[in-house]
């Protein structure tokens, strides 16, 4: 008798527990979720839909069409397979670079090593604004405003935020593993490329992922290094497709949306995809504090 | 014997990280030199450049009343979205720290906008904060308040830019997560039998133990912050180009005014001086965090890098 009164109150104010914490996280969710919905419905009205007093979040009929009229507005493939083309040889770039640098680091003892680790780390800090200017100097002598290259080429030459976190995970790899084919006669090329990287392939899942979604992403580069419409990333293209009709009478905002629909569903399908390996690259930095 | 190793060592070592150093060499401290150079000199790009000394540090400080109005503008948007970023990534991550079923969708819900393109988000922010049939508006007038102008007005833009950079707290919230379920449940058993509460608990256990996670967030966010550039670039202003900045240069950053400098007027030297300026108070700001991190981040014994 007793037992079972005990056992109900405990379950009661578990119960009401649970009740109150669904309900604030519920109600955060909508207030975190409101502008995706709200990006959902305004591409799915018409102009006059879009301007409507009350607004309709549920439009009578849902515009399909405004996606495939925002996708030649663009021109949306073009661009998307610009930014396939720079995004896949910025990962080849990075993945090798990095992971060359953080093997020295981590498994070879030489002179200066430590320091230049410590150099690697701080150039971290530098924000790009200071190299900014002189790069684009350099890009511009070298004949390379409005090709892919400025944005490539620098991939290949290491990333010290890439580095450091393969470093990391590369230490926690044991060095019996090493010696071992030390023993069968592997180099230490053959030791990186048959060992460590098969080893190593959460870490470099990680940093692929988010080299994907950065270079993706990327707004700041291809501003200035990419003028002509032809050669523009799709976050380019939609920012001039923007300021194209931004302010010119009746905005098309439902095709706005739209595009930037399209635009942000690589994303979010890849961190649906890989949620762990996004949690795993931010927290690696932050709890080394 | 061993010196044959060494050397085998030493020439493997830098064969490996050679890519890094050719880089780091090429595309971080030669550009950084040279960028110190360019500081002291005139230089539109078109003509070659010439020496003009301190001439373009002394010009941003004595009679260039844009370059104050984006330190203003700057300083104002760090002093708010820096720490309302913290309180609230935090917040949600006790909230998110709790064994309940379902809680994954949760993260993932809070956690996805900070991981979307900024660009598309910002132009989903401006028709959000379209004074007329926004979003925002819309919700206010539900609840009988007029909204303001948002990125029109001079008062509320960086207020609208700030409240915008809020739905992106999911980086920092993961940090903070992450470092709370690093806590050992063992700590919070003894405090309990020594009859602390919760909220002593929680100010002597759980916020010592993730201070280092908060340290981080906390540079990071202000480093972040002062480089804020693509949600003013691509929100405000007109169509015209040049007009980036808002009402009265009210979100005219201090990298949007680099931008511009460089980019849009050519004065090459300015923009670089500008450039170290944005340096400095990055720097100045991360050394005084850490020298004051000293005295409120705990590191457990061994721990500290």
């Amino acid at each position: 008798m007793t037992e079972t009164t005990r056992f109900s109150t405990v379950f009661r104010a578990a119960l009401s527990r649970y009740t109150v914490m669904y309900l604030l996280l519920g109600a955060l969710c909508l207030l975190f979720l409101a502008p995706f919905a709200w990006m959902l419905s305004v591409s799915g009205h018409d102009l006059a839909g879009v301007f409507a007093q009350p607004y309709r979040w549920i439009p009578d009929r849902y515009r399909w069409e405004n996606f495939s009229l925002v996708t030649s507005l663009l021109p949306f493939w073009r661009y998307a397979a610009n930014t396939l083309f720079i995004t896949v040889f910025v990962l080849v770039g990075t993945l090798l670079s990095c992971s060359l640098a953080a093997y020295g680091f981590s498994r070879i003892r030489f002179r200066g090593r430590d320091t230049l680790f410590a150099l690697c780390i701080s150039t971290m800090m530098l924000p790009g604004q200071v190299t900014m200017i002189p790069l684009y100097m350099l890009f511009v002598s070298l004949g390379w405003i409005d090709t892919y290259f400025p944005l490539i080429v620098p991939a290949f030459f290491g990333s010290p935020f890439y580095i450091f976190l393969l470093r990391q995970f590369f230490m926690t790899i044991p060095r019996e593993y090493d010696e071992a084919a030390v023993l069968d006669g592997a180099g230490r090329l053959r030791i990186y490329w048959s060992i460590i990287l098969p080893l190593a392939r959460p870490a470099l899942a990680v940093v692929a992922l988010f080299t994907f979604v950065g270079t993706w992403n990327d707004f700041f580069g291809p501003l200035i290094y990419l003028n002509s419409p032809e050669t523009a990333t799709l976050t380019l293209g939609l920012s001039m497709l923007k300021s194209q009709v931004v302010g010119t009478g009746a905005t098309q905002w439902h095709l706005l949306m739209a595009g930037a629909v399209l635009i942000m569903l690589p994303n979010v399908l890849i961190f649906f995809l890989a949620q762990k390996h996004f949690v795993k690259g931010i927290t690696v930095g932050g709890l080394r504090g | 014997m061993k010196t044959a190793a060494h050397r085998r060592n030493f020439w493997s070592g830098y064969l490996f990280i050679f890519p890094w150093l050719i880089g780091f060499f090429l595309f971080t401290a030669g550009p950084m030199l040279a960028s110190i150079g360019i500081s002291f000199s005139s230089w539109s790009m078109l003509s070659a450049p010439s020496w003009v000394g301190l001439a373009n540090y002394e010009r941003i400080f004595t009679e260039d009343p844009l370059f104050l109005r984006s330190l203003g503008n700057t300083a104002y948007y760090v002093l708010f979205s820096v720490p309302l970023t913290i309180v609230l990534a935090l917040g949600l991550a006790l909230l998110l720290n709790q064994r309940l079923p379902g809680i994954g969708i949760f993260r993932t819900i809070f956690f996805l906008p900070s991981i979307t393109n900024l660009v598309a988000i910002s132009i989903l922010w401006i028709w959000i904060f379209n004074p007329e049939v926004g979003l925002l508006n819309r919700a206010l007038a539900v609840a009988g308040i007029d909204g303001p102008l948002w990125l029109q007005s001079e008062t509320w833009s960086k207020p609208a830019l700030i409240l915008m950079s809020l739905w992106g707290v999911g980086g920092s919230m993961i940090i903070f997560l992450a470092a709370l379920q690093g806590v050992p449940p063992e700590l919070y058993e003894a405090a309990e039998l020594d009859g602390a509460g919760h909220l002593r608990s929680f100010f002597h256990i759980t916020l010592p133990m993730i201070s280092p996670a908060m340290f981080f967030s906390l540079v990071m966010s202000l480093i972040g912050g002062f480089q804020v550039f693509t949600q003013a670039f691509v929100m405000t202003g007109t169509t015209q180009p040049g007009t980036e900045g808002g009402p009265n240069n009210a979100t005219l950053f201090m990298v949007l005014y680099l931008y511009k400098k460089a980019f849009q007027d050519f004065q090459m030297g300015y923009a670089s001086a500008l450039a170290w300026i944005l340096f400095f108070f990055i720097l100045v700001f991360t050394l005084v965090q850490k020298k004051l991190g000293q005295r409120w981040v705990y590191y457990e014994a061994g721990d500290r890098p």
